[in-house]
């Protein structure tokens, strides 16, 4: 496991003007980048630790930008499954990030627990193609079940249906 | 409409929901797979596996989820088996279904509901008809543009999307934000929330059957819909609050009608009080019903009046305070019980504590910029474009190519009237974001519905529905 | 109603009258309402905007009991078979009134999962543009549809193969086809289209060219 202090990136940030005592938002928030193996224990411990509830859990396609930024040891894959966990009693966030390789993007569910990322898991699935082993429900939530294709993935395009302007003249 | 003949996508095919021609009646419409028949002119659609299937075809484990057994329990406690009927045969439950067009259902949310009679046994909510691919035509748009698509999300808070995206990109940009534009935010924000929370209670009358509270919420509503009119130009969907600050400033005289608002509000929602919590009918409808515990509310992650109801003093402007809610005083409002009345009384004196603090924020509010100064951000005041040259191909730049964010990924939450509003935004250095994922707070409380509606009757489903406060464009996005 | 299929003559233009002046001021509303546009459509049910002094301010739940069907909202690809389903199951006579740019062309969201136009399922009588349309922009469509309602022929209805002419536009711009009464030229400077407080008694574009007041 490797942990990487991220947060707000500030090494480009531009000069900044201001009249007002700095305020900065989830400053330091941990991240964690443990590998498919370890990803269960990784969030079963921070549960232990005292994170009572998962936030958020999301999942992002890197297709079309292979070249970011990592820690060493971490090697990119085209998924990436983003979990967002809160603490209440040590008012605290922390964020585990997990490669998930596109040839086979499978990983482990966290429903057993995190009960309340049965929807968002399959949000994940439905929006990107991830599927989550031992998941109850591992079925489209968002789209109509007979949709073929993952709609959030860099290679499905928008869907884009050009204009037509009544009157326009046709084509030359 | 389901019912408990159709046998669904049970082998897996799943059955194509198309805009059919003309219908034949007395045609069997495929009947290859077998799945959906034509009776007369009505064609069933079925959302194949995303459907509720009768007891027979359900497996164990999702009757025993029902009960919520497997929520993590806390160490000691044993499920009875004898709570689950797992046994018990097809002839006396029936399977209807609830919108997804229902006038109660807020929106368009399906529910398929088992029935016993009339107790609730299981709930399935089936979402995303109204799903418009928000996070996909983010990565389209510039960050300039993000609040346009954003604000749509929860329409009934629309500066809550808005502000949780540009909090975003400002952390993204690490830019500190002028006082103003901070305290113009919050003001702006607060009087969202009293909006949301007075549409909610006109909704949740009309629900109880007080068609009455659903007029009298909208007369307030329209007061604040007549200010952020006055102030951003539109009644919904504002597009006001974008990265780098505000769109504009205050109009002249914004402090005489926010203090009209507050001074009206505050003796009318004694008025609601009479109306509504003191009658037996109404307490007897909401007290008890919709049970939800603090155990259960963690592990679903749920938050908001929700959570809140439980007994769990958690409010991210206390406990993580963001903008300037460190510098207002307000109280958190806790329920007990967690049942709907819990809920009704917790959002009637969010109002007023939202009243409190906008009454502070009229005091306190700082004269200086709204926007940041930044050039790369901001663009320059729309009177010296004529002016001056750099001026226009400035404005140009900001508008049509916006402005590049540094690579990086950051996670931002607020509290929206609905609960724990996040947004994920991951920049890859150009000016359109690379993914931007929004955390509902209603999709992850949607959640809650089916243990909150199991056991209880179908007329407090709709109760249930009510004050869970969904907002189905933030749940389908 | 069995007059359309009435021969159209001298006898029956009276009874054609009062039941189009019947179905004017008793049009109940479908409850569609799908997204923001829902908002402001309960908005101008509710007390600032009142929609009852027009006859309409139950919105029937149940689509056997409602005449208009007030599109408001983006429409899914998830949710066209359902749309479409519950226009069905109106009964002749039945309006669509397509309220806002989600629903008249896709609006801003011209992706996969709009529908591009809510006219690509139902035929729709009016559009009403705005995002969200403000309850004076709503008021002033459903009262254009009045006037359709009450001043066309209702022995030609769409469906049996004529074109239906809007009524006393011919030759207008169909581009303000959602608008009859702003006339053939357009936006009027001298006569904006405010809403109409209580529709004119009489065809408004006759009127005017003839210089009778309204």
């Amino acid at each position: 496991m490797t942990t990487a202090t991220d947060g707000d990136t500030t090494s480009d940030a531009p000069a900044s003007g201001g009249n007002a005592t700095r305020r900065r938002l989830d400053a330091a928030q941990e991240v964690l980048f443990p590998t498919r193996e370890q990803y269960v224990e990784v969030v079963a411990g921070l549960r232990d630790e005292g994170f009572e509830m998962c936030a958020d859990l999301c999942a992002v396609d890197y297709l079309t930008h292979p070249g970011r930024s990592l820690p060493d040891g971490v090697a990119p894959e085209r998924f990436e499954v983003v979990v967002n966990l809160l603490s209440l009693s040590q008012v605290r966030r922390v964020r585990v990030r997990v490669q998930v390789p596109a040839t086979d993007a499978v990983l482990p569910t966290l429903f057993d627990l995190y009960p309340g990322t049965e929807a968002m898991e399959r949000e994940a699935y439905d929006l990107l193609g991830v599927v989550f082993t031992g998941h109850p429900d591992m079925t489209r939530i968002l789209l109509p079940e007979d949709w073929e294709g993952h709609p959030l993935r860099k290679d499905y395009g928008v869907g884009r249906v050009p204009v037509q302007f009544k009157g326009a003249p046709g084509p030359r | 409409m389901t019912d408990t003949t159709d046998t669904g996508a049970a082998d897996g095919v799943p059955h194509t929901d198309t805009v059919l021609p003309a219908p034949v009646s007395g045609a069997t419409y495929d009947e290859a797979t077998g799945t959906g028949t034509e009776r007369g002119l009505i064609i069933e659609t079925s959302e194949g596996a995303q459907e509720l299937f009768p007891r027979k075809e359900t497996e164990a484990d999702e009757l025993r989820r029902e009960a919520g057994a497997v929520l993590r329990l806390p160490e000691g406690v044993v499920i009875n088996a004898d709570d689950i009927d797992i046994e018990q045969s097809d002839d006396e439950t029936m399977i209807i279904n609830m919108g997804p067009q229902h006038p109660s259902t807020h929106g368009v949310l399906r529910l398929m509901i088992e029935l016993d009679g009339e107790t609730v046994l299981r709930t399935k909510p089936v979402i995303g008809y109204l799903h418009t691919g928000m996070e996909k035509t983010a990565e389209e748009l510039t960050y300039v543009q993000g609040s346009t698509n954003v604000t749509r999300m929860d329409y009934l808070s629309p500066l809550h999307n808005e502000l949780v995206l540009s909090l975003a990109v400002e952390a993204l940009l690490g830019i500190e934000m002028p006082a103003r534009s901070d305290w113009i935010r919050m003001l702006m924000v607060e009087l969202n929330r009293v909006s949301s929370h007075l549409m909610w209670m006109a909704t949740n009358g009309m629900d109880h059957a007080s068609t009455s509270m659903m007029i009298y919420g909208f007369r307030e509503r329209e007061m604040v819909l007549a200010f952020f009119e006055k102030t951003t130009g539109l009644r919904m969907n504002h597009n006001f609050i974008r990265p780098g600050g505000t769109a504009a400033d205050l109009p002249d005289g914004w402090e005489d009608d926010v203090t009209v608002i507050c001074d009206t509000v505050l003796p009318r929602l004694d008025e609601y009080d009479e109306l509504l919590t003191g009658q037996p009918l109404f307490r007897q409808r909401s007290e008890g019903v919709g049970n939800l515990s603090a155990e259960e509310a963690l592990a679903l992650s749920l938050t908001g009046p929700l959570l809140r109801s439980t007994g769990i003093p958690w409010d991210l402007r206390r406990a993580m305070p963001y903008l300037r809610y460190d510098e207002v005083e307000f109280d958190v409002i806790v329920g007990t019980f967690g049942d709907n009345f819990d809920r009704y009384s917790i959002r009637l004196n969010e109002i007023r504590e939202s009243i409190r603090i906008i009454r502070q924020i009229v005091e306190k509010m700082p004269a200086g910029d709204y926007r940041v100064q930044d050039k790369k951000v901001t663009p320059p005041p729309r009177g010296r474009i004529d002016e001056s040259m750099e001026a226009l191909i400035h404005h140009f730049k900001v508008f049509t190519e916006g402005f590049r964010v540094p690579e990086g990924e950051v996670y931002v939450a607020t509290e929206s009237p609905r609960g724990e509003l996040g947004c994920y935004l991951v920049s890859d250095g150009s000016p359109k974001p690379f993914r931007m994922h929004i955390r509902g707070p209603s999709f992850v409380n949607l959640q809650a519905l089916p243990l909150m509606m199991r056991g209880g009757l179908l007329a407090d489903a709709v109760v249930a529905c009510s004050s869970v406060d969904p907002v189905m464009g933030e749940v389908d996005r | 109603m069995g007059l359309e299929d009435l021969q159209h003559n001298f006898l029956t233009g009276r009874l054609e009258d009062l039941v189009k002046w019947a179905r004017t001021y008793s049009m109940w509303p479908a409850t569609f309402g799908l997204a923001c546009c829902a908002i402001e459509m309960m908005s101008v049910g509710a007390a600032d905007f009142d929609l009852a002094r027009f006859g309409m301010e139950v919105f029937r739940a149940s689509p056997r009991q409602a005449d208009l069907m007030i599109v408001a909202g983006r429409v899914s690809q998830k949710m066209a078979p359902v749309l479409r389903q519950v226009y069905d199951q109106m009964m002749e006579p039945k309006w669509v009134l397509s309220m806002g740019v989600c629903a008249s062309s896709g609006g801003m969201f011209n992706n996969y999962a709009i529908v591009q136009g809510v006219d690509q399922i139902v035929p729709v009588d009016v559009y009403a543009p705005g995002c969200p349309p403000t309850p004076e922009t709503l008021m002033h469509a459903i009262l254009t549809l009045h006037e359709k309602v009450r001043t066309d022929d209702i022995t030609q209805r769409r469906g049996r193969g004529l074109e239906l002419p809007l009524s006393s536009d011919e030759g207008a711009d169909t581009d303000d086809a959602h608008c009859p009464s702003s006339g053939t030229t357009g936006w009027n400077p001298d006569r904006p289209d405010a809403v109409h407080l209580g529709t004119p008694k009489r065809n408004p574009v006759i009127a005017r060219s003839v210089g009778e007041p309204l």
